[in-house]
């Protein structure tokens, strides 16, 4: 067998699980609706236009929270990891900073900056910031000094040695992070969309799929269509890091 | 001499800081905003104003503290357990994981938030409601590192064991988990975070305890010094289970030649 | 003596039909119990592959193998191997000693303190007492194939089986761990088979020579080498005996050529034959 028949038969069999306990009885249909009535219903929402407005605010929010995450803390990841002074002075704040969970400042920035989509954007940015910042910390300074070394007994500048040698030797460790911080930045959009309300998105369809009625079909074929989104730019990414990058075989440790 | 230095070099700029946030603080006098000196003394007197009987601890550090606590490191045990287990087996298997591979990374991408609802009126309000939450969201690191690490056992290692004709046990035991210990380490460490997270979600939702909760009610109470203190407390239980952990993991990776530049440095440069 | 190891038309074949690629080719010598014989032959020539038949660790398309008269079929309780790539081969997790007591763990009727006792001794062996605590990366290269040397004698073997042993060693390290290995052999009267590309080292290393042919390994010629058990790295290099014997085992490898030829030190070859597709 294949391994993309393998990888059907594998999400087949989930699919058929799930429809066999919501048909069996073992739970209420209304608590866990079948898979058929919940793809029928992810199907649906993929034609419906203000389901779809509700997607393209998440994702928009994201792509934000994500370019300000990269915007900030490569030039921060560059810094402190080429000068290990700072690095040193800063790693109190840094380490205070970084373990706060997002959701913990939900309050915090409701707030602060309201409701509006500003609040999912700047506290995306706060998580995604951490995965980008630490691998490009760890690129910068783990630098081979002697590429650095031959290339200032070569005469070139410190701009040259920026953009000709630092930075295609961090490219592959920053975008590792890039990528991490793409998956997050996704699911806390979503998650404070979905805990704290606002004006569209999927989190915000998924709360109100939740109250009143209690829908279950939509809030799970939202939290699919999410999952999806989530899983088709991790795909996406990894691909692209892979072209990319192909004369580097990074595999630096996913750890934040 | 030179630790005063050291002190200082590490930190000084923190210490600046905290005097620059409170002189803005009070210069302000913004009420979201109340100077450090004030979320300090709160915190004193919500959970440290207590009777010597229980040192000096209040009702809150019993009530919602603990509780929280133990919903955290109770789920993300059963996330580490199912993880490694499963991830063991997987990886282990030539087909398994092309089977599940695709779902279980689907799995990971969704926002464990959304699935409260689910879970909710699967398992109605309660510590189990909270628990299938934290782990549903924190296992996935925990067994996709796993399965990468189990695989990373090479055909040299693989081969000299069963030249020595190892039986299964110590085969696994000394050389297959071993082997994919740092990577497992890695994945440990992520869904860790992502278990606090979502402990604090579990408990926005619904329910009358637990840190989430207190959190929120004191925003809508607007006491706002308590919501600070709510906040600094999470981040220093972030960073104490991390730093748990972080000690856990080097007394673990000794053997590891360069474990000071995976660990040390993508964890705490 | 007595006859420990027998192989008999044994041949090993990769895939089948078009694709198939034929490693070893009905090859049939027996090693005497307490001999040490050497089998050379040219890089990516099955070697490994004759090898990992032996072990047990692949199952031979073809033949027969047979350890003090029982017949092979996976790897049996009393024989050990020692690879050619020491910095995989030993566990970086485990200290020197664990690594020593790693196939002794489930050795039944061996205690605690026994176990450690005998990681000890073999390690004493290898000249190496007092490493036991390090890990392996703290040990130089040379070190480290002792260390695993050390971890195949301790399980005291009646077959100890090397797959270029000291091909990824400099010079002069190479030099040691022959010398060692003759010493411990003699010393023990442990039965070895020993696997090289190098011409010099199984002249020096042998008490027989088993000359392979290319690729598929076919024997071409087994020589007594006629040296005394004693050997040097400068003397008995100089023996005309040795000079005269690595002339025929150059020229029997070369099909012909007169000058003998200098053997490469390290090279990668052995991880690039077929072996590694099973």
């Amino acid at each position: 067998m294949r391994p993309v028949v393998r990888n059907l038969v594998g999400l087949a069999a989930f699919l058929v699980l799930w429809e066999g306990v919501a048909r069996l009885g073992l739970v209420r249909q209304e608590d866990l609706p079948p898979a058929s009535v919940v793809l029928e219903q992810t199907f649906g929402l993929l034609g419906n236009e203000s389901f779809l407005r509700d997607v393209i605010a998440s994702v928009l929010a994201w792509a934000i929270a994500l370019g300000l995450a990269i915007v900030i803390a490569v030039p921060s990841g560059l810094l402190l990891g080429s000068l290990p002074g700072l690095r040193v002075a800063t790693r109190a704040v840094v380490e205070f900073l970084r373990p706060i969970p997002s959701v913990a400042l939900i309050p915090l920035v409701i707030l602060v900056v309201g409701g509006g989509p500003e609040s999912k954007i700047a506290l995306a940015t706060y998580a995604a910031v951490w995965p980008i910042l630490y691998n490009a910390i760890y690129a910068f300074d783990e630098i081979d000094p002697l590429l650095i070394d031959t290339a200032r007994s070569c005469g070139v500048s410190r701009a040259r040695i920026l953009a000709s040698v630092a930075l295609p030797h961090a490219a592959p460790f920053v975008f590792t992070g890039i990528r991490m911080s793409a998956a997050i930045g996704l699911i806390v959009v979503v998650s404070v969309e979905f805990i704290a309300g606002a004006a569209s998105g999927i989190g915000q369809f998924i709360l109100e799929a939740t109250s009143g009625a209690g829908r279950m079909d939509l809030v799970l074929a939202g939290t699919i269509v999410a999952g999806l989104l989530g899983y088709l730019i991790n795909e996406g990414l990894e691909r692209l890091g892979r072209r990319m990058f192909r004369w580097h075989t990074v595999s630096t440790a996913e750890a934040m | 001499m030179s630790t005063v230095l050291g002190f200082l070099r590490r930190w000084s700029l923190f210490l600046g800081l905290v005097v620059l946030w409170e002189l803005a603080t009070r210069l302000a006098n913004d009420p979201f905003f109340p100077p450090p000196t004030t979320i300090l003394q709160k915190i004193g007197e919500l959970w440290f104003s207590g009777p010597v009987s229980r040192l000096f601890l209040t009702d809150d550090v019993y009530v919602d503290i603990l509780p929280s606590l133990g919903r955290v490191l109770g789920g993300w045990s059963i996330a580490v357990v199912l993880g490694v287990g499963l991830g063991t087996a997987l990886g282990r298997s030539r087909t398994g994981m092309d089977y599940v591979g695709p779902l279980f990374a689907f799995m990971r991408a969704i926002p464990p938030p959304t699935l409260i609802p689910v879970f909710l009126v699967l398992l109605s309000i309660g510590t189990t409601m909270k628990l299938t939450t934290i782990v549903f969201g924190s296992v996935w690191p925990i067994l996709l590192n796993t399965v990468d690490g189990v695989r990373s056992v090479n055909a040299t290692q693989r081969d000299t064991a069963r030249s020595f004709r190892t039986p299964q046990r110590y085969w696994i035991t000394l050389v297959v988990l071993p082997a994919a210990l740092p990577k497992i380490f890695a994945g440990l460490r992520l869904s860790l975070s992502i278990a606090l997270i979502l402990m604090v979600v579990s408990e926005m939702v619904g329910v009358t305890d637990g840190i989430g909760f207190e959190l929120i009610f004191s925003q809508q109470r607007f006491d706002f010094p308590a919501m600070w203190s709510w906040i600094v407390l999470l981040g220093a239980l972030g960073y104490g289970l991390n730093a748990l952990l972080l000690a856990v993991e080097r007394r673990m990776l000794g053997w590891q030649q360069t474990s000071g530049a995976t660990t040390a440095k993508t964890s705490g440069a | 003596m007595s006859t420990m190891l027998n192989v008999t038309g044994l041949s090993h074949r990769y895939g089948s039909g078009e694709n198939a690629h034929v490693a070893v080719n009905d090859l049939t010598f027996v090693v005497e119990t307490g001999e040490l014989a050497c089998i050379v032959g040219p890089s990516g020539c099955g070697k490994s592959t004759l090898l990992r038949c032996i072990s047990g660790l692949i199952e031979p398309t073809g033949g027969e193998v047979t350890l003090h008269g029982d017949r092979v079929t996976g790897v049996p309780e009393d024989l050990a191997v020692v690879f050619q790539d020491y910095s995989r081969s030993l566990f970086p997790w485990l200290t020197v000693r664990q690594n020593v007591e790693f196939p002794l763990r489930w050795k039944r009727n061996l205690s605690r303190a026994e176990r450690r006792e005998r990681a000890e001794e073999a390690l004493s062996w290898v000249n190496l007492p007092g490493v036991g605590g390090k890990y392996p990366w703290q040990l130089s290269g040379g070190m480290q194939q002792r260390v695993s040397i050390a971890r195949a004698l301790a399980r005291r073997p009646a077959l100890l089986l090397m797959d270029e042993p000291f091909a990824s060693v400099d010079a002069q390290t190479r030099f040691e761990l022959e010398d060692l290995l003759r010493s411990v052999q003699v010393a023990h009267g442990s039965t070895i088979l020993l696997v090289t590309h190098d011409i010099d080292e199984s002249v020096y290393l042998g008490d027989r020579v088993l000359v392979l042919s290319k690729s598929p390994a076919r024997i071409v010629a087994d020589l007594p080498v006629d040296l005394p058990p004693e050997r040097d790295q400068i003397t008995t290099r100089e023996s005309k005996n040795f000079v005269s014997l690595r002339g025929e085992v150059a020229r029997l490898l070369h099909g012909g050529g007169d000058a003998p030829e200098q053997a490469p030190t390290g090279e990668p070859a052995d991880t690039t034959e077929p072996s590694t597709l099973a």
